[in-house]
């Protein structure tokens, strides 16, 4: 597609990377099709093809962002089914990401708007903060229903309903330290101990490493690491997301000068999207572009780093499992398969629900942001999961957990909760 | 090199817009009026992105009954309408004007009917072409016409374009496959054309309206026909050394009598390009490929392609290969349907859309690669071969505005090729902008001046999508 920007405009390294990505967009129109928001709304604003003209009208214009604007921006889910989809190799997930800072670096949200923004990035990336936030949650439930009627309000009516009835003892797999192999040592990893899921579900991490020591992999939870910035970059607030990748790469990298590592171990593919994105999120920072690229390459899904282990074939267990494959792992990071061979290989009937490409609406902060759109995308979700009759509902991201099972009885699981039982770890308290 | 005009925005339209615009509000529900200025900027153009218009509003109406009102407002204080599907159109077909009220059809999307009995599926416009195969895919049935772009493109924009695609040289196009609409005419008179049964009374108005590139009226909803699936179906690639004889060869296969579900052609520019995103496993050792796919049981498959492979080696065949399992099939026509976008990795492109009697294929790819070569550009070809439609890819750079002027000179030298060899300017496309200063040199003024009556029958102010199609000097006054 033909661009407009001078040499000036083209000077900003983020213009420059922009200006390449909208080159390669012919404007065919087939991202409009897999787009949750657009096949919702029906109003191609609220597409890949609609956005990426609105931000390069305000880019080429140098514009700052404006209320239009800044609705269908903040109406995209991130999912990136449009790139699965694009078969001209078109980067938006770059472009948004550019599209969200210049909002945030001139426009001024509306005062609710900024206030609840503002306690999200406050409270999510820390789980202290977040254990007493859901804690007070518990005791604002009631007034729930009331928040949402007064429109402003409504994320935080959203927040509520979101927030678990109760919440598990914290688990000694979130605190820093190794945990060794049993047996002879085949590898070493770091693990992610990351921020809302240690607080809202221990047991996933608790489950990768029971299952990776028992594996012969030594794990290590590294001391001082923080939040992978995911939140907050997706709201544009880079200086944030980028102090948080920094933290993270010099304490991986200590960690590799200590022991060597085979893999950074990431147990919510929301995380593991961008902390695979680090290399290029750090690419101006020359002090830290090369050390960030490393820390990328040596990100890993959990799965992604299963399937390397050749796990043996497991006798079948008599359940059948909705496979759903969150938008961060099979658009973000494109890993398809491998949890999928993964469970059958472990014993489980696997399906695909229809619609698999559409995201289930939880996307971060998406649901308490856009309660709307995506209770929509809930319920298309469940409805498509429930029509393949499952007994359980496997994935491997935090968020679609907690969106999915406010929505449905059939428990769902993170896929690594399922491979630690059947190769010998205790089953699902969920299940017994 | 000029570039194609539009026509003049009317004043009397434009002074109005503000109350148009809050008359419109009030005919439609929330969220379904587009008119702030920076939302419209999305709306100016389609897939034929070289051309661009601002509209004056973006109508995204939910029923029929709210096209109606829009329509009706629009002809009585006489402001142009264009309709829009998913904006998926080559040769900008959707592209607006100033002063026209686009009418999108994108919220209409649901199916909302499937009759097994009869064979149809009753569809609103704004449903995409793959979404009624994917609603009866699991008993058994699809609809047939299967434009590339059919992930995205609507029912409603197939029947304005009378699309084809791949698998149309077996079960015909759009309007070989269409049994009824529910038109919504320039006054707002809501019509219902044909129906459920394979013919209706009278005129064959539905005929009429099916390529009517939106200057008829507006179709909300469609009666398509259903088709059983065959029991299988296998793509099966053919290498050739040299352009000439991949062509030479698909037309001695149409020659003998023999009618495969497809033959499409790529030629080495193209196969590079759909490989390397698909990675369908394309022999990249050869000039040219054809994808031919056989469909029916084993014993049906095996005997036409024994006669298909035995007329290639006449050619020349280098390279022979059956796809082994369906997800090879399926990434084989992945590739070929993504073939446009992802030239895109590589280049700006104009598409055409020639289509030649098959006799003349050889001539016209030969005659394409000289033309592309005399303005100094590149040229990908990527077509259904056996229907003779032609898809000269053509490579620019859409920042160098020359370049641009030269492709366009270019894409009409190789329309008038094949006008000449005896073919038509468009085979699934339709006119749009981009080939209506050409309708000339395809049509006396004569022929013209009756194509256009009979559209002046249908829409006398000339308000429906009134740039395209036909030049915009010599039309009949209003």
């Amino acid at each position: 597609m033909q661009t407009n920007f001078t040499a000036e405009q083209l000077a900003d390294p983020h213009v420059a990377t922009s200006e390449k990505i909208l080159r390669k967009c012919v404007h065919c129109g087939f991202c409009t099709a897999t787009c949750p928001t657009y096949v919702t709304l029906g109003n191609e604003l609220d597409s890949p093809r609609g956005r990426i003209y609105l931000i390069k009208d305000m880019l080429e214009n140098g514009r700052p962002a404006d209320a239009e604007v800044v609705t269908h921006i903040d109406r995209c889910l991130s999912c990136l089914a449009c790139t699965t989809t694009c078969p001209s190799g078109v980067d938006y997930m770059h472009l948004i990401d550019h599209a969200r800072m210049h909002i945030e670096e001139t426009y001024r949200r509306p005062f609710w708007n900024r206030l609840t923004r503002n306690v999200l990035a406050a409270v999510l990336p820390y789980p202290g903060r977040f254990r007493l936030a859901l804690k007070a949650a518990a005791l604002g439930r009631p007034f729930a229903g009331l928040l949402k009627r007064f429109k402003p309000l409504e994320p935080f009516g959203a927040m509520l309903d979101l927030a678990p009835r109760r919440l598990p003892k914290p688990s000694d797999s979130a605190k820093p330290g190794t945990h060794p192999a049993a047996g002879p040592r085949r590898g070493r990893v770091a693990i992610l101990s990351g921020c809302a899921q240690p607080v809202l579900k221990p047991e996933i991490n608790a489950a990768t490493i029971r299952l990776l020591t028992r594996l012969g992999v030594e794990v290590v939870a590294p001391e001082g690491e923080v939040c992978c910035g995911s939140l907050v970059h997706h709201m544009g607030r880079e200086a944030q997301a980028l102090e948080a990748a920094r933290r993270n790469v010099d304490v991986w990298l200590d960690e590799i000068e200590r022991g060597g590592l085979d893999a950074i171990i990431i147990t919510a593919s929301g995380c593991g999207t961008t902390i695979k994105d680090y290399g290029f999120m750090l690419r101006l920072d020359l002090a830290y572009a090369g050390k960030a690229a490393r820390v990328s390459a040596l990100a890993k899904d959990v799965t992604e780093y299963l399937a390397t282990l050749d796990l043996p074939q497991q006798e079948a267990r008599g359940l059948t499992v909705a496979y759903h494959s969150a938008c961060s792992m099979q658009h973000g990071q494109k890993i398809t398969l491998a949890p999928k061979t993964l469970l059958k290989k472990a014993g489980f009937v696997v399906r695909d629900p229809a619609e698999g490409h559409l995201c289930c609406g939880s996307a971060g902060t998406y649901n308490i942001l856009q309660p709307e759109i995506s209770g929509k995308l809930k319920a298309r979700k469940v409805k498509n999961i429930e029509a393949t009759k499952p007994d359980l509902i496997a994935t491997g991201n935090i968020g679609c957990i907690t969106q999915i099972a406010t929505g449905t009885q059939i428990p769902i699981l993170h896929t690594v909760e399922l491979l630690d039982w059947a190769y010998g770890g205790t089953k699902p308290a969920v299940l017994s | 090199m000029d570039q194609i005009g539009f026509l003049e925005p009317r004043p009397a339209v434009l002074s109005r817009r503000r109350e148009i615009v809050a008359d419109l509000l009030d005919l439609l529900p929330e969220g379904c009026l587009v008119h702030q200025p920076r939302e419209l900027v999305p709306f100016e153009t389609d897939a034929f992105v070289s051309y661009r218009r601002l509209p004056l509003a973006v109508a995204l109406p939910e029923t029929t009954q709210q096209v109606a009102a829009v329509l009706k407002y629009c002809n009585r204080y006489g402001v142009p309408v264009v309709p829009r599907g998913a904006g998926t159109s080559l040769s900008g077909g959707a592209i607006p004007q100033e002063d026209a009220v686009v009418i999108g059809l994108s919220k209409m999307s649901r199916i909302l009917e499937v009759d097994y009995a009869n064979r149809t599926a009753t569809v609103q416009a704004g449903v995409t072409n793959l979404n009624i195969s994917d609603a009866v895919s699991a008993d058994g049935y699809f609809y047939a016409p299967d434009p590339s772009s059919q992930l995205a493109c609507t029912i409603g924009g197939n029947i304005g374009m009378n699309s084809g695609g791949a698998h149309c040289l077996k079960y015909g196009v759009t309007t070989n496959n269409l049994l009824g609409v529910k038109l919504v005419l320039v006054d707002g008179t809501i019509v219902d054309l044909g129906g459920k049964a394979l013919d209706a009374g009278g005129l064959d108005l539905l005929g009429v309206v099916c390529g009517g590139e939106g200057q008829l009226g507006i179709v909300t909803e469609a009666i398509v026909r259903l088709i059983a699936k065959p029991e299988g179906a296998r793509p099966v690639l053919f290498g050739f050394d040299n352009s000439e004889e991949a062509g030479a060869c698909v037309t001695d296969i149409i020659g003998a009598g023999i009618i495969p579900v497809a033959i499409e052609f790529m030629d080495k520019p193209a196969i590079g390009i759909c490989e390397a995103f698909a990675g369908a496993g394309y022999p990249m050792d050869v000039e040219a490929l054809l994808i031919v796919e056989v469909e029916g049981s084993e014993a049906e498959m095996d005997a036409m392609l024994a006669s298909i492979i035995e007329i290639a080696h006449r050619h020349g065949v280098k390279v022979v290969k059956e796809s082994q399992s369906a997800t090879e099939a399926a990434l084989i026509w992945k590739g070929r349907k993504s073939a446009f976008g992802a030239t895109g990795r590589i280049a700006d492109y104009i598409c055409m859309d020639g289509t030649v009697p098959l006799g003349q294929l050889s001539h016209v790819l030969r005659g394409t690669a000289e033309i592309v070569a005399k303005y100094g550009l590149r040229v990908a070809n990527v077509f259904h071969a056996g229907d003779g439609n032609m898809h000269p890819l053509i490579l620019f750079n859409a920042n160098d505005p020359e370049d641009a002027a030269r492709a366009e000179a270019a894409g009409n030298d190789i329309l008038k090729l094949c006008v000449d060899a005896g073919g038509c300017l468009t085979g699934e496309h339709g006119v749009g902008i981009e080939k209506r200063d050409l309708m000339r040199h395809q049509y006396t003024d004569i022929d013209l001046a009756q194509q256009m009556a009979v559209r002046a029958a249908f829409d006398p102010q000339w308000l429906l999508n009134p740039s395209k199609v036909f030049p915009l000097e010599g039309r009949p006054a209003a």
